[in-house]
């Protein structure tokens, strides 16, 4: 019987089964952030085990809470920042060069078909976009993929997702997401890998396709995972074009990572996308999911348009196109986080940045910021927020706050209408 | 190994997620203990009250998805320091059931109809319960009620328990 692209990954990366149904998998990466590893760290001093199994292979960035907004969060920042000199880990991404580990990480080519990542987030099921297995994971088994460069998995039982149709104009990634999570629930895809495939997921970028698996976990998913294709190619190509002599060899290459016509799953659901609205969340669950229509008109105070599920150069330049020309109600304030720094130049360059501006919109640096209410853009109690984050739990951005998930483009048309809106009433 | 047996507090909500176990301002803490008072701060459930109903707590029995949202391991180690090592539901979100076993912590899933029944019968205050891991079965009173119920646990997460959690696990074998 054939074999789903988890299960190849799983095969290629097995150490060790201890047990049935226990798979310890070697890491190709291990990505870090300092809300979550800090304490991994001080949990290895004490332990007399301050060691890291490759330097090379851990990858950190300051994302959460930057710049440092209080002496608990300046050393959360130190610790990471003095663990990575200390064991020599290059790329560590500090004040300035940093942006939201999602983002930041694919950006700077660190991911790539086939690989195991895991990290102390649980967001990190966004780089199975390359045909990864990407997995969030708690501090300790993020402090033993640190010391030895394994992690323990159960037998990855895959959950087929075929997208059919084509997206309409003013439909994005984050509708289809949020669409999928509003039929399987909350609990639909737990302990499962989320495989996405078919001509909407063919036609999407890779931006998009991030977007996507970003929110598998959002569906109790371990992973998503996209296959790899010429866009994956094309994305990785100027980190790849020392190792392969064309894309073409790369592609073939990568092709490996992908199921078999044959291979099994616990689910296969098949949806036609071809008449999908704008989406929208309406309660404390992400899988609480209503179409922008039956939403139209409900009063928001905050929009927040960043984060690692839409903050990326696509979803500024589809936010933009919406804002050009117009002005936010008197009614909000509106916040940009561009994911990293690079996403921050290029949308300078196209003038994007002044777009934003123009329209009211504050924006600042890269980092998570009020998608999870840590740092700014913190909602007062009763307030309402439209936000292109990924979760809407009670609290989340401020105690006694609610937040609307939906797509860049509903928001900036939120954003101009004071209410929940369609982006279609703002285009031409 | 730790010590699963004691008072039971009783969550009646399904997708009770890691936010509402420890609200993410509390993420800047780096002391496990620090995390002590903000159990449950932010959940959403009528007639509970953090700072009142987790006294002498040991065991929670809750329902569905139990734990689902961020992998933040601050949520097993917030019931860790007010002496809650149990966790009981119909089933839980991975990374959350992972956390509590990598901390030597048992999550254990019963069966729907157990849980119903768990708190038809036994959630007015004052259930006790005790968690048989030779047995896997956990034993629960209250009133002059008792009654016991059957689980499956694998055996490596029954080794993690007994090695204490997954780092003293894999450092001996890895
Ligand atoms: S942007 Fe939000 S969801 Fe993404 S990593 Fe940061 S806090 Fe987590």
């Amino acid at each position: 019987m054939g074999k789903t692209i988890a299960e190849k990954i799983f095969e290629s990366h097995l150490v060790d089964k201890p047990f049935e149904d226990t798979f310890v998998l070697k890491l190709d990466r291990v990505f870090c952030h300092e809300i979550t590893t800090p304490i991994a760290i001080t949990d290895l001093e004490a332990r007399k085990m301050d060691r890291v199994f490759d330097p090379d292979k851990i990858k950190v960035v300051i994302d959460h809470v930057t710049p440092a907004k209080d002496s608990k969060t300046a050393l959360q920042g130190k610790i990471l920042r003095d663990w990575s000199r200390r064991h020599g880990i290059k790329d560590f991404f500090d004040i300035g060069r940093n942006g939201v580990c999602h983002a930041i990480f694919p950006e700077k080519g660190f991911v790539r078909p086939g690989f195991t990542i895991i990290m102390g987030d649980s967001h990190t099921c966004t780089h199975g976009a390359f045909g990864t297995f990407a997995a969030g994971v708690g501090t300790t088994d993020l402090e033993v993929g640190i010391l030895k460069g394994v992690c323990a998995f159960k037998f990855p039982e895959t959950v087929k997702f075929v997208l059919k149709g084509a997206l309409k104009p003013g439909v994005y990634a984050k509708d289809a997401i949020l669409f999928i999570i509003g039929q399987i629930g909350v609990n639909g895809a737990t302990n499962k890998v989320m495989e996405f495939t078919g001509p909407v997921v063919d036609g999407m970028s890779m931006e998009s396709r991030m977007t996507l698996c970003n929110m598998a976990i959002e569906a109790g998913g371990t992973s998503g995972i996209c296959y790899p294709d010429g866009k994956t190619v094309d994305y990785l190509w100027e980190f790849i074009s020392d190792e392969y002599s064309s894309k073409e060899e790369a592609f073939k290459a990568f092709e490996i990572w992908k199921s078999d016509s044959d291979a099994s799953y616990d689910a296969v659901y098949e949806y036609d996308l071809s008449d999908l609205e704008p989406m929208v969340t309406y309660d404390y669950k992400p899988d609480m999911v209503k179409t922008v229509r039956e939403m139209e008109g409900i009063p928001v105070d905050q929009i927040y348009i960043g984060s690692c599920t839409n903050g990326r150069i696509e979803d500024l330049r589809i936010a933009a196109e919406v804002l050009k020309g117009k002005k936010i109600s008197d009614n909000v304030r509106a916040i940009l986080s561009p994911a990293t720094p690079k996403i921050y130049s290029m949308a300078l360059k196209e003038g994007l940045i002044e777009v934003f501006q123009d329209a009211g919109f504050c924006v600042t640096n890269p980092t998570c910021g009020a998608c999870l209410g840590m740092s700014n853009g913190v909602l007062a109690e009763g307030e309402v927020c439209a936000s292109t984050t990924n979760r809407n739990f009670y609290g989340r951005m401020g105690k006694g706050g609610m937040v609307h998930l939906m797509s860049p483009a509903t928001a900036a048309a939120t954003a101009i209408s004071g209410k929940i809106t369609n982006s279609s009433l703002y285009k031409g | 190994m730790k010590e699963f047996k004691g008072k039971v507090l009783f969550l009646d909500r399904s997708d009770i997620n890691t936010d509402e176990i420890i609200p993410a301002k509390y993420l800047t803490e780096i002391t496990k203990e620090a995390l002590k008072p903000y159990l449950l701060e932010d959940l959403k459930l009528p007639a509970f009250d953090s700072s009142r109903d987790l006294k002498d707590v040991r065991i929670v029995i809750s329902r569905a998805n139990f734990g689902c949202g961020s992998s933040r391991e601050h949520a097993p180690w917030a019931f860790e320091v007010n002496g809650i090592n149990v966790v009981i539901a119909e089933n839980f979100a991975r990374i959350f059931r992972q956390n509590m076993f990598n901390c030597g912590m048992c999550a254990i899933e019963l069966k729907k109809d157990d849980i119903e029944k768990l708190f038809a019968d036994y959630s007015s205050t004052g259930a006790e319960a005790e968690i048989d891991l030779n047995g896997n079965c956990i034993i629960i009173k209250n009133g002059g009620k008792s009654g016991k119920f059957s689980f499956e646990m694998s055996e490596y997460d029954k080794a993690l328990v007994l090695a204490g959690g997954w780092v003293g696990f894999a450092d001996k074998k890895y």
